[in-house]
């Protein structure tokens, strides 16, 4: 009896998400940005093994040096691997992007969708505390959280996320509010399907389109948000490195070795175009207005 | 010579997703003072093969593969842009199917009816606008006037028809292409328009090509009748000669999917009462007044068991509000709906929970009434999860069961819904809706998003079920034709209230509410 009861049998439906994907992969740009990310993730993931040179390890006598055989990237002042400090600084980089993301999409995703659901009071209240913190000066905001808690990494990824999810709460409750009115959700009320339920699996699916596109454009912006608080010296610390600390670090001796600023710059500059690109592609595949409806 | 004379068109779109052979080999004509109807399902091409006469078609995607449009000594096919644009806004004008989206919403009517004649014509303003006051009262718009400096708003549906056809008609055209002009409005507002189209035809000789899905309203205004199917004319005649004897199958079998007549199964109504309202009050409030507004006005009627009761109304009688007040979709003020007579009104979402599977709901929009992200089987799964169904195989099982009920293939069951047609997907809401096995149905407006011959399906599907599960049905409809066919008592609402009751035949061999009698004479005259 179970053997005629499975559904593998039967031919599989095109979601919308294969359906999206189909037309991300004809976006070549988007394609080329995914793939440089990949790597880009998996060299910085396994630089360990990769890097003969340990990113604090000193070779003073050496001092800095334009890129070389030994050092294709050179070294900096105290004789460092630029290659190897860049793939580490990546790390760091790479995970405050998107550990804040992730952070700034539960909270802000979840947020959205239950002020959105729920309506009224409730989502006037709701909104009116967005607006308040939106209206915070939020370099401020993060100055102060990391001069009260100190500097240490998971509370930078908190503090951006904390900032960050705002404007997902505003896309997903505006995505939301149309989404009520479809009648689908009306169905799922009569069926007696739980609030929570009816958000977790009629609405929020429905809503992700505009967030993953968001999503891959907040990436890059809290990339250079990090890159710009290690900047002020209020992110990573030395030894540790990051884009953004390799950055003002080759800001301070740009006129005797420009390489310590070109490179750490210049991939900053392509893994922020590989994002856009990205994220461009994306927001063409999920377009529901220009797909086969 | 005719007055149009089209040959032989063709029109591809050529998408993503391979080339869509809109209209393939149509040829048609219409001579002055001639009314062409183009009928056709939609998806047939009939709106598109005039469109392009017009150049008003995307292109890309779309293309004129062949064919030639003259229209007096001119190819229409081969005119320039410029000229194209001369001829829209002189000599064809058309009207479409939706009149709000095409009146400017920050322009007054006046000034918008206006703008052609002073900008192309270099009428002063004066003489522009007794000009355009002639015309509104030509077209029926009472107090032309006062009237003139009205916002499209503050204009009715049937109102705004109306001034879309004075605009149609302002530069004189020789030709006017209605697309659908009257799909969009209530059947009373429909007689009135349509009459008014036939009488300026009259009085100023011009052609006429009436796009149409409605078989019924073509019969009551054209000379000839083409009938397209997926792009191509199936058959031509004269309106006499296609209705009465129908040649091709297919338009035999868009003529045998009208609705009409008496239904012919009998009626399950018992004794027993399953559903009573008594007094039942839904109120909204304006945004900015915050003044109430009585959606439904103490509304009382009681729906026996298996019994399919009818709920017609014109848009805008509050029959769809009362539907969700008695399913406790949108709160009610006052009254009471017993359902078993257990009181369910002014229940919370938490004690209404236990009573949700005895009643659903069956929405108009199959496009919109069903979750595009979820699979046919995610979606007939869920409610039957939420009965407690637990292990896999009772679940396909029962969705098996479900799809087989509603004749859809088993083959469908891991498909999304934007893979089908409306008619299946109307059949995968219907079949969520019988999931819970429910005894009592609301049926929100079924079939109106559908065309003839699939609404003859459903209606056929809906009445199936009710017998097979033992249901019992408030069928809401805005069309008297379907709810003569498929209800066993019907009430007729407007404004608000429920104006009569009775049984269906009775009701339409005499009615007694001076509204019923309007709105039974405005659907006779189009059959």
């Amino acid at each position: 009896m179970s053997q005629s009861l499975t559904l593998e049998k039967y031919e599989k439906g095109t979601s919308l998400w294969t359906d999206a994907w189909v037309r991300l992969k004809k976006n070549h740009l988007a394609i080329t940005g995914l793939v440089f990310l990949i790597v880009l993730a998996l060299l910085c993931l396994f630089a360990p093994l990769l890097t003969p040179y340990g990113y604090e390890e000193q070779n003073i006598a050496l001092g800095a040096s334009g890129p070389s055989l030994q050092h294709w990237l050179g070294t900096d002042t105290f004789g460092r691997d630029l290659l190897s400090r860049i793939l580490y600084g990546g790390r760091v980089s790479l995970a405050v992007g998107l550990v804040a993301t992730a952070v700034s999409l539960i909270i802000g995703v979840t947020y959205g969708a239950i002020a959105g659901y729920v309506g009224g009071r409730v989502d006037a209240v709701m909104m009116r505390f967005v607006d308040i913190v939106y209206a915070l000066p939020f370099m401020i905001f993060v100055v102060l959280l990391m001069v009260v808690f100190g500097r240490n990494l998971i509370l930078l990824f908190l503090a951006i996320g904390a900032v960050e999810w705002l404007t997902m709460a505003r896309i997903v409750r505006g995505q939301v509010q149309t989404l009520r009115q479809q009648e689908f959700v009306e169905a799922a009320i009569a069926m007696g399907l739980s609030n929570w339920t009816i958000i977790r699996k009629h609405l929020i699916p429905n809503s992700l389109g505009p967030v993953i596109v968001y999503t891959t454009l907040t990436i890059p912006s809290v990339m250079l948000f990090e890159a710009f608080l290690s900047f002020l010296g209020l992110g990573i610390q030395p030894p540790q490195s990051s884009w953004g600390v390799l950055i003002s670090y080759g800001v301070e001796t740009m006129e005797e070795y420009p390489w310590l600023l070109i490179f750490p710059g210049l991939l900053l500059s392509i893994t922020l175009f590989a994002l856009n690109f990205l994220g461009d592609g994306l927001r063409d595949a999920l377009d529901v207005r220009s797909s086969k409806d | 010579m005719s007055l149009l004379d089209v040959n032989d068109l063709s029109v591809y779109f050529h998408t993503r997703d391979g080339v869509i052979k809109a209209v393939e080999n149509v040829s048609f004509s219409v001579d002055q003072g001639e009314t062409l109807a183009i009928v056709g399902e939609s998806g047939s091409g009939k709106s598109v093969a005039c469109y392009s006469l017009l150049g008003l078609i995307p292109m890309p995607p779309g293309k004129i593969e062949s064919g030639t449009a003259m229209f007096e000594n001119d190819d229409l096919l081969k005119a320039s842009t410029d000229k194209l644009r001369a001829v829209r806004g002189d000599d064809i004008c058309m009207v479409f199917q939706d009149p709000m989206t095409c009146l400017n919403p920050y322009m007054t009517i006046g000034k918008q009816l206006i703008e052609p004649l002073v900008y192309k014509r270099c009428y002063t303003k004066e003489k522009a606008k007794e000009r355009v006051i002639e015309l509104l009262q030509e077209v029926g718009i009472r107090n032309p006037a006062s009237n003139f400096d009205a916002w499209p708003h503050e204009f009715s549906g049937g109102m705004r028809q109306r001034a879309m056809i004075a605009m149609a008609l302002i530069s004189e055209p020789k030709l006017l292409i209605a697309d659908e002009p009257t799909t969009a409005l209530d059947v009373t507002i429909q007689k009135q328009i349509l009459e008014l189209v036939v009488n300026l035809q009259k009085r100023r000789n011009i052609g006429v090509i009436f796009i149409s899905h409605d078989l019924a309203v073509v019969r009551s205004l054209a000379d000839q009748v083409v009938v397209m199917e997926s792009g191509q004319i199936v058959e031509r005649g004269t309106t006499e000669a296609l209705f009465n004897a129908p040649q091709h199958p297919y338009t035999q079998k868009l003529l045998a999917a009208i609705p009409s007549g008496a239904k012919n199964v009998e009626s399950r109504a018992e004794e027993k009462t399953l559903v009573e309202v008594t007094g039942l009050t839904t109120s909204f409030y304006d945004r900015s007044t915050h003044q109430p507004f009585k959606a439904v006005d103490s509304a009382s009627f009681a729906l026996k068991k298996g019994e399919i009761l009818g709920l017609v109304g014109e848009s805008g009688s509050g029959k769809s509000t009362l539907g969700r007040s008695i399913l406790n979709l949108v709160q009610s003020e006052s009254g009471s709906v017993k359902y078993r007579g257990q009181e369910i009104s002014g229940l919370s979402a938490k004690q209404m929970r236990p009573y949700r599977k005895h009643m659903q709901m069956i929405f108009q929009d199959p496009y919109s009434s069903l979750n595009p992200r979820m699979t046919i089987f995610d979606t007939l799964a869920e409610p039957l999860k939420l009965q407690g169904l637990k292990s896999r195989t009772e679940i396909i099982d029962a969705v098996f069961e479900i799809m087989d009920d509603v004749g859809l293939k088993r083959s469908y069951v891991r498909k999304y819904p934007h893979e089908f047609s409306g008619g299946q997907r109307q059949r995968i809401a219907i079949g969520r809706a019988v999931a819970t096995k429910p005894e009592f149905i609301v049926a929100d407006e079924p079939v109106s998003a559908l065309d003839v011959t699939i609404q003859k399906q459903i209606l056929d599907l809906l009445l199936e079920l009710v017998e097979k599960h033992d249901l019992s049905m408030l069928f809401i409809s805005h069309d008297l034709a379907v709810v003569r066919a498929v209800c066993d008592r019907v009430l007729v609402m407007n404004a608000g209230r429920i104006l009569e009751e009775g049984e269906t035949e009775a009701l339409w061999a005499s009615p007694k509410d001076a509204y019923t009698k309007t709105l039974l004479s405005a659907s006779h005259v189009l059959v």
